[in-house]
Formats: structure tokens, C-alpha cells, sequence
């Protein structure tokens, strides 16, 4: 496979421009001519497919839940960033572009972060412009915060519930569009295949979820817009139907996979309370604002906090990171958090959690403060936990959160399959190894309302497209694959039910993939995946009903597919002997406990190619030059 | 910090085949329920015992458990997300529960949201209301810079006020009349506050009430049990600002 990742040349700040130019447009009256399958109605998927509606091509948009405007951005909280510099606090697109690049680690491409970086800007116009209630000064300006790792103020956000504004912002351009004619909805539906013809990507397969009945949709270009994949660790902060399967359905037609060890644990959720739990839930991390994190300085020290005297607290963060305190980025905030409870210093009933303290805040800025930009955050951990954290401080524990890695895609986010581009958390591009707070809605939003309308037009402009139908070979032949699938998995009628072999995997990958790796545990995760992936295949137990809404069923595709993954992840992390943002290799340490890169030999995205059925996948190697910044080792201190 | 107790709990459970079968409460035993877990995960509980017995599990719509996706939907004791105030089905927890409980669960009940299975409900008459209004409608890429609009503080946290509704459908299924006012006045009433939403004021109004109607949806009698049933505690004085605002646009 040959990786071209189509890095416009020219200086780095003008890139973006020059390609613009240079690509080719589709006349205002062809676009019609053209369909696009929008799969996924996050703030990816929704923002392009309402702009793309509204430039006039024919979109058809799919979803899992039963309306677009439930895509699982919608529970992102804390903000978004862009370089707007109305703080006045010296921000700027070159510093938004540095930050992000030093989050990552260095493990992500300078063009791509720099446009994420420019177009940030026009993100929070168009927001504004479509009635997303951002949060306010009393002047009427925009308010801006600070979130972790970063030293400016340059986080929007409307209350704690940022996300589901963006998304219903971008949910209503595009019901707009529906309304408008130029946008199909196509709700309670979930990709199962990419048709692929004459080598370029034009038509998927989706199962109905209420009736079962497959269908097969064509179009000139697919747009993957389907979300990251943390929920192959079972238990993370991400919606229940948040899943890998059409990506992973994409790789195993052709589109190399990128990266996929990058994940991204968050330091700030609810810790587990029992086997039974189904999800784990995020506090946002704007919390680390306002609250300090502590835990006691003795090990064992099971005394109530507002028992332990001052003198007795380690406020590790603020101990080890001066300049940073309590908002070094999340990868540094999680392993601290896992190293002080390794240590036994861990509190509540599991020792697996450490103190978010806001008592000094509460005292310095009243409660009605907190109150106001915190209190839906702090009413949804009281109905949790049943504690009050004005009153006592909360539990906190590190949590799967999000996955840097996905699909590759080239500058124009189309994957190695033509025709099929990759937006949001379902590609690999902007984060590298660690992604910082709040530039994940900014990627999103970018790619959607921004970059695709431009790199879409470009591809459309110089193919051509035989005509296609979708009774022919191509789809014929993928409808009958995914039916015969499902009704193997329905005759296995094994004793293990699909929520028993996610758990086990789970628990395979949080102990040996998780936040701290070594190549004992990967080894051992590598013999451990295969061996319950046959399992599942002989054992797996599901209700056999194909024909009406059956979430076992849906569910039993998407472990089937985590299975595999998860062995891909610990494959790739494996291999790369460094440690780097989110991951983080136990052998490869700093004598402070630092991640540390080998930038001699890991400077390069790994793109994993799919080889065949139980074939060992192919590793190609895209080389990331970096001509504008000065690879450093990253220090918060 | 409370402590963890185990319940056993009755639950009397609405299934359904699908749309057009025929439904009836069934009953299930369930033990060893911990007062740590939340509603949806007493079901799950539920459902892999059935699964292992055999049995059809229970299908129940679910996907953010975090009380912002809007998708959880269940009438429990006969009250839409169960009884605790301003919180949805995915968020209640069992500690408000208590040991020998019967607990009688169904799907929202409303002629606009059409049971699909158990107790899982169809809701696409929301996205068609607010296909027919429920925006701005600004091109991408044309928007002048965010701070050129000065907003009152005020007037954006009433406008979050009322944009903070999920879509989850509870005002509905709470209304003796099958009305879908709070959720078209949230929408309305969220841009009434917006300079952003004055351009398209009188058709947005127009164009939404007439589609509640044209859907099904039943009027708004002024009984309250919306506000009352609603998770994100959406003001019924929304309905008022609605009403202005149709008014005002039915009649200039
Ligand atoms: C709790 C939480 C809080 C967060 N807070 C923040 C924050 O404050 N700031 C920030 O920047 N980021 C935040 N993030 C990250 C951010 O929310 C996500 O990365 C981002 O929203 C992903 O958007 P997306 O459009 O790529 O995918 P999603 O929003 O996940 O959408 C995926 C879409 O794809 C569809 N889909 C998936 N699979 C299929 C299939 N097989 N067939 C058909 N459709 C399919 C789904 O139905 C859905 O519509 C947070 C994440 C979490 C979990
Ligand atoms: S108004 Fe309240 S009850 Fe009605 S849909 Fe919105 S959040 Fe749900
Ligand atoms: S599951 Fe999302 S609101 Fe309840």
C-alpha cells in the first residue's frame, strides 16, 4: 500500500489557502447530480451533511439512534476551542496549532493541525450565527475558559453542556436541509459494509434496526463520520451504541487503520461502583479549574476528608506541576492519578479513585459561583454517587474516553479507498497521541462544515462515475455477507451472552492496553484476544429473533468486530517501543515517570493494512516531518 | 456516602411484540438488586437473566445514560422517567427504591410516538417539527465574527434555558392531551431570545405549531404535567412565549 498523505507545499500558514485554490469545484448546478452517503450524524457527520445539502448535493444521512440529533456528541461537556485571542491573553492560531501539536506529542502532522487550528475560528461565527447559546460576559461578549493543557483562556462553551448545543446547532442545519429536500434521513440504521467498485467507494449496506431487513444504498462518495471506538474496553464514558463497526468494516475492505493504540484515558469520571455498571460517566474536566486534586499523604488512610488535616493532603498535581497545577494535559492528570492509588493512597470504598476538592473554591468565589458554572455537573454526581460535592469532595478515577487513533486519511481526509473520506473521531488525524480538552467538537465541526466541501468537490471534480445500481454484483454479494454473518451469529446459540465476552475483553484490554502497557501484558493480551474471540464464535448466546429490533444482536456484530480490533491495538502498541501522549510504555520512562519518545524510530503514523482472515495485517509507515516546531520532551512543570 | 443494600424488586414489564401486536404487562422477579446501580442497569440485570432463561429480553431505547441524549424513555409507576424530579429514566438510581417494591414499567403512550417494540417508541414526528423551523437559517462560512453580536448575559442563559430540552418526548407522554407544546415552545422560545432567530421569527412559529398539529399531537390545555414530567426542567412559561409569539405572527 502506498500512503500519500497530499501535504499541499508552500509555506505552513498558507497551505490551506493555496489548496483551496488549487482544487477543482463542482458547478452549482451538477451538484445535484451527485448523492453522498453521509454515515454517522455527530457533530462530523451532522455538520457535513447540512452543508452539503445546503451547497445542493443529493445527501442521504444514516444513524444508529432513532433521531440524528442523538449522536453521541452530544454528551460532550466541557467546550470548544479556537483561536478567537478575545481574551486578550496572548492566543493565536500559531499558539492553538503549537499546543495541539505538543499535546499530541508530536505524533500528528503539522499541515493538518495548523487548518485545524485556522479554521477554528470560523467555527464559533457559524455556531453563533445558527443560536448556540455559548456562555456569556455581562457586556454580551462570548466568554472564554481555560481547559487542560493549555495557559490561555480559549474554550467556548455553552454551560456544561456544550455538545449537545453545537450538535443541535448543526442537527437543525441539516433538518433544515431535510426539510429543503436535499438531505434524506435515514434513522435506526447501522453500516455493516462498504461496497467497493471498480476500486472506488460507492454504496453501503445497512441492517434496518427495526425490521432487520438489509439494505443497500449507492452513491458517488462515502463520508464515514461514525465516531471513535472506546468502547472496546466495554466499560468507557461513551454511549452505549458507540461502536468500531463500519470503520472496521472499511478497513477490512482496504482503508489502512491508523495508530490504533492512541487512546485517550480521562482523568475525570465517576469510578466504577460495581460489575453490573454499563458505562462509566465523565466529569468535565473544566472541573479542574475550580477543584484540587488531592489524596491523602499516608497510604491506607481511610479517615473522611474533612478529617484529614491540611498538613496530611498531597495535592500531587500542584506538588509535581508548578506552572500547570491541576491542568496538565489529560494523559499526565490520569497516570498520576493511577500511580498515587498503585501506591495505596487511593480513597473511597475501592481505593481506586482520588479527591476533586472544591472547598477553597467554593470558599474564594461563594457557591453561587460554583453554582452557576458547574451546578448541572455537580447535580448529576450527587444522583450517581448519592454525595454532595458542594459539601464533600467528589470521587474521581481515570476513564476510556476517546480514540486519537482511526482510519488514516490523507490531507483531504479521504482514507486509501477513493471515494471514501473519514471525519471526526472516526479518522486518525489531528490529535497524534493525546488530545487536548475541547478540540475534539473543534475537529469535528471543521472537517464537516469546513474542509469537506471543498475536498469532496475537488475528488468528484476530476473522477468519473459509471453508473451504478443496487442490484448489481458488488452489492448483491456484500447483502449476502452480511446476512449470512447474522445468521451465524444467531445458530451459534452457545451458554455466554454477548455482554460477558464484551466484560471479558474489557477487562483484557483496561489491564494490558490500557493506561499503562508494558510488552509482558500486551504478549499476553495477544494470546488472550484470539483465544476469546473463537469463543464468542462457538459460545455466544443471543436472542434469536432477526426480523424485529434485537439489541443483542446489534450488540454481537459490534463485539465481533471489537475482538478484532482489540487484538490490532494491542498489536500496534507492541511495536512501538516509546511511550507518546496516551500511550504510555511502562519499559520507556523518564527518570520523573514522563512518557518518552524515541523520535528516531517512532516518528511515523502507523497505518495497518488488512491482510485477510486470520493473516497478520501489514504495517506502512507514513514519516511525519516537522519543519515548523522543535521536537521537545513535553514538560508541564 | 450511602451504603449499598440488595432489593427485591416485582417488576411488571410492557411487552409488545411489535407495532401492531397486541401488549400486556408481564411479570419478573428480580433479586439482589443493588441500590448503587442505576434504573437502566437493574434492566440489564433483567435481561441477561431472561437471555439465559431463554427468554425474549426486554427492548428498551438507551444510548448516553448520562441524561443529555434524550433517547431513555420509560413511564415508571405511571409517571414518565419515574418520579424523581428533573432527572431522566437513565439517571435514576435504585437507592430511590426500596426493598419489595413493585414497579410497573411502560413505553411513552401517545398516539404521535407509535410503540415500535416493548417499550421502545417511535418519535420521528420531533425531528419532523423541527424540520419545519427549529433553526436559523445561515449559510456556512457567511457568519460575521461571533463577538460583532453583543448578547445580554440574560438573555443567553434564558436562551440555554430552553435549549437545554433533550427531545426525549416525557412532556408528551405526560400531557392528558398528547400535546407537544413544551418541546415547540423550548425551540421557539430559545430563538425569541436571539437576535439570530428574529429574521425568521413569524414563519418559524407558524410553520412549527401547524406541524404539531398536522402530526397528531394533541392542544395544550394548560394542565402542567409536562413541566413537571420534563428531565431538564423546562419552563411551562415557554408555552406562554409560544403563544405570544403565534399570536403575533398569525395576526401582523
Ligand atoms: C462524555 C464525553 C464528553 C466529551 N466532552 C468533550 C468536550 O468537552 N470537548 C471536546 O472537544 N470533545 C469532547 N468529547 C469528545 C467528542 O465529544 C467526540 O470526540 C466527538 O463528539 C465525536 O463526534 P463525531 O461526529 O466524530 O462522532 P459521534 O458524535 O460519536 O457520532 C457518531 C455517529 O455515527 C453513527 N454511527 C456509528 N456507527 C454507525 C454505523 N455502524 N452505522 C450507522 N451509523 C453509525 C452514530 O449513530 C452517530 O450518529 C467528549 C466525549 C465524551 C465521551
Ligand atoms: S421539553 Fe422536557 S420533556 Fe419535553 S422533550 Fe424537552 S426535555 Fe423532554
Ligand atoms: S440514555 Fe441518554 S438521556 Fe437517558
Amino acid at each position: 500500500m502506498k500512503l500519500d498523505s497530499k501535504i499541499p507545499d508552500g509555506p505552513l500558514a498558507e497551505k490551506w489557502d493555496k489548496h483551496k485554490f488549487d482544487m477543482k469545484l463542482v458547478n452549482p448546478a451538477n451538484r445535484r447530480k451527485y448523492t453522498i452517503l453521509v454515515v454517522g450524524t455527530g457533530l462530523a457527520g451532522g455538520s457535513a451533511a447540512a452543508t452539503l445539502g445546503e451547497l445542493g448535493y443529493n445527501v442521504k444521512s444514516f444513524c444508529i439512534q432513532d433521531s440524528p440529533r442523538r449522536a453521541h456528541s452530544i454528551a460532550a461537556q466541557g467546550g470548544i476551542n479556537a483561536a478567537k485571542n478575545y481574551s486578550n491573553d496572548g492566543d493565536s492560531v500559531w499558539r492553538l496549532f503549537y499546543d495541539t501539536i505538543k499535546g499530541g506529542d508530536y505524533r500528528a502532522r503539522e499541515a493538518n493541525v495548523h487548518r485545524l487550528a485556522e479554521l477554528s475560528v470560523n467555527i464559533i461565527d457559524q455556531c453563533v450565527a445558527q443560536g448556540v447559546p455559548f456562555a456569556r460576559e455581562y457586556g454580551g461578549q462570548l466568554d472564554n475558559r481555560s481547559f487542560g493543557g493549555a495557559q490561555v483562556s480559549r474554550t467556548f462553551y455553552a454551560r456544561g453542556q456544550t455538545g449537545q448545543q453545537l450538535l443541535l446547532g448543526a442537527y437543525g442545519s441539516m433538518m433544515r436541509q431535510v426539510d429543503e429536500g436535499r438531505v434524506m434521513m435515514y434513522a435506526r440504521r447501522e453500516m455493516l459494509d462498504l461496497v467497493v467498485v471498480d476500486g472506488k467507494a460507492r454504496g453501503i449496506i445497512v441492517r434496518n434496526l427495526i425490521n432487520g431487513k438489509i439494505e443497500s444504498y449507492s452513491g458517488d462518495a462515502v463520508l464515514l463520520c461514525t465516531g471513535g471506538y472506546g468502547n472496546v474496553f466495554y466499560l468507557s464514558t461513551n454511549a452505549k451504541n458507540s461502536n468500531a463497526t463500519a470503520a472496521w468494516r472499511c478497513y477490512k475492505k482496504g482503508a489502512a487503520f491508523g495508530n490504533p493504540c492512541y487512546t485517550q484515558i480521562h482523568p475525570t469520571c465517576i469510578p466504577q461502583s460495581g460489575d453490573y455498571q454499563g458505562k462509566l460517566t465523565l466529569m468535565s474536566e473544566s472541573l479542574r479549574n475550580d477543584g484540587r486534586v488531592w489524596v491523602p499523604k499516608n497510604k491506607g488512610d481511610k479517615r473522611a476528608p474533612d478529617q484529614i488535616p491540611e498538613v496530611e493532603r498531597d495535592y500531587y498535581l500542584e506538588r509535581k506541576y508548578p506552572s500547570f497545577g491541576n491542568l496538565v494535559p489529560r494523559d499526565v492528570a490520569s497516570r498520576n492519578a493511577k500511580a498515587v492509588c498503585d501506591e495505596g493512597r487511593g480513597v473511597g470504598e475501592t481505593g481506586l479513585a482520588v479527591y476533586l476538592d472544591f472547598s477553597d473554591s467554593i470558599q474564594r468565589l461563594g457557591e453561587a459561583d460554583i453554582k452557576e458554572k458547574y451546578g448541572n455537573l455537580f447535580d448529576m454526581y450527587e444522583r450517581i454517587t448519592g454525595d454532595n460535592p458542594y459539601q464533600t469532595p467528589m470521587r474521581i478515577y481515570p476513564a476510556v474516553h476517546y480514540t486519537m487513533g482511526g482510519l488514516w486519511v490523507d490531507y483531504n481526509l479521504m482514507s486509501t479507498i477513493p471515494g471514501l473520506f473519514v471525519l471526526g473521531e472516526a479518522n486518525f488525524s489531528d490529535h497524534g497521541a493525546n488530545r487536548l480538552g475541547a478540540s475534539a467538537l473543534m475537529q469535528g465541526l471543521a472537517d464537516g462544515y469546513f474542509v469537506i466541501p471543498y475536498t469532496l468537490a475537488d475528488y468528484l471534480a476530476t473522477n468519473t462515475f459509471s453508473k451504478i445500481t443496487e442490484d448489481q454484483k458488488e452489492f448483491t454479494a456484500a447483502t449476502q455477507e452480511a446476512k449470512s454473518q447474522i445468521t451465524k451469529l444467531l445458530s451459534i446459540n452457545g451458554k455466554k451472552t454477548v455482554t460477558e465476552f464484551h466484560r471479558e475483553l474489557g477487562k483484557i484490554m483496561w489491564d494490558h492496553v490500557g493506561m499503562a502497557r508494558n510488552e509482558k501484558g500486551l504478549k499476553y493480551a495477544l494470546k488472550e484476544i484470539p483465544k476469546l474471540r473463537d469463543e464468542f464464535w462457538q459460545n455466544v448466546m443471543i436472542p434469536r429473533d432477526g426480523d424485529s429490533l434485537n439489541k443483542n444482536l446489534e450488540f454481537a456484530g459490534r463485539v465481533a468486530d471489537f475482538l478484532e480490533l482489540g487484538e490490532l491495538m494491542a498489536r500496534d502498541a507492541l511495536l512501538r517501543n516509546e511511550s507518546c501522549g496516551g500511550h504510555f510504555r511502562e519499559e520507556f520512562q523518564t527518570p520523573e515517570g514522563e512518557a518518552k519518545r524515541d523520535d528516531k524510530k517512532f516518528t511515523y503514523v502507523a497505518a495497518w493494512e488488512y491482510a485477510g482472515k486470520d493473516k497478520k495485517p501489514i504495517l506502512n509507515k507514513e514519516p511525519l516531518k516537522f519543519e515548523n516546531v522543535h521536537l521537545s520532551q513535553r514538560s508541564y512543570k | 456516602m450511602d451504603t449499598n443494600s440488595k432489593l427485591t424488586l416485582n417488576l411488571k414489564v410492557w411487552r409488545q411484540k411489535n407495532g401492531s401486536a397486541k401488549g400486556k404487562l408481564a411479570d419478573y422477579k428480580l433479586t439482589d438488586v443493588s441500590t448503587h446501580m442505576s434504573f437502566l442497569e437493574m434492566l440489564d440485570v433483567l435481561n441477561e437473566q431472561l437471555i439465559k432463561q431463554g427468554e425474549d429480553p426486554v427492548e428498551f431505547d438507551n444510548d448516553c445514560r448520562e441524561g443529555i441524549c434524550g433517547m431513555c424513555s420509560l413511564v415508571i409507576n405511571g409517571v414518565a422517567h419515574g418520579q424523581e424530579s428533573s432527572t431522566a429514566t437513565c439517571q435514576l438510581h435504585m437507592r430511590k427504591f426500596n426493598d419489595g417494591d413493585t414497579i410497573t414499567i411502560e413505553p411513552w403512550r401517545s398516539k404521535a410516538f407509535p410503540v415500535i417494540k416493548d417499550l421502545v417508541v417511535d418519535r420521528t414526528a420531533f425531528d419532523q417539527i423541527i424540520s419545519a423551523g427549529g433553526y436559523t437559517s445561515c449559510r456556512v462560512g457567511s457568519a460575521a465574527d461571533a463577538n460583532s453580536l453583543l448578547i445580554p448575559k440574560d438573555m443567553a442563559e434564558k436562551a440555554m434555558d430552553a435549549a437545554a430540552c433533550i427531545g426525549c418526548g416525557a412532556c408528551v407522554a405526560a400531557c392528558p392531551n398528547g400535546s407537544a407544546s413544551l418541546f415547540v415552545a423550548a425551540k421557539i422560545a430559545q430563538f425569541s431570545y436571539l437576535p439570530q432567530g428574529k429574521a425568521e421569527r413569524k414563519k418559524r412559529v407558524l410553520n412549527m405549531v401547524g406541524k404539531m398539529d398536522d402530526l397528531g399531537f394533541g392542544d395544550c390545555s394548560n394542565h402542567g404535567e409536562c413541566e413537571a414530567a420534563c428531565p431538564k426542567e423546562i419552563s411551562i412559561t415557554h408555552i406562554a412565549i409560544m403563544r405570544k409569539e403565534y399570536v403575533k405572527a398569525a395576526f401582523s
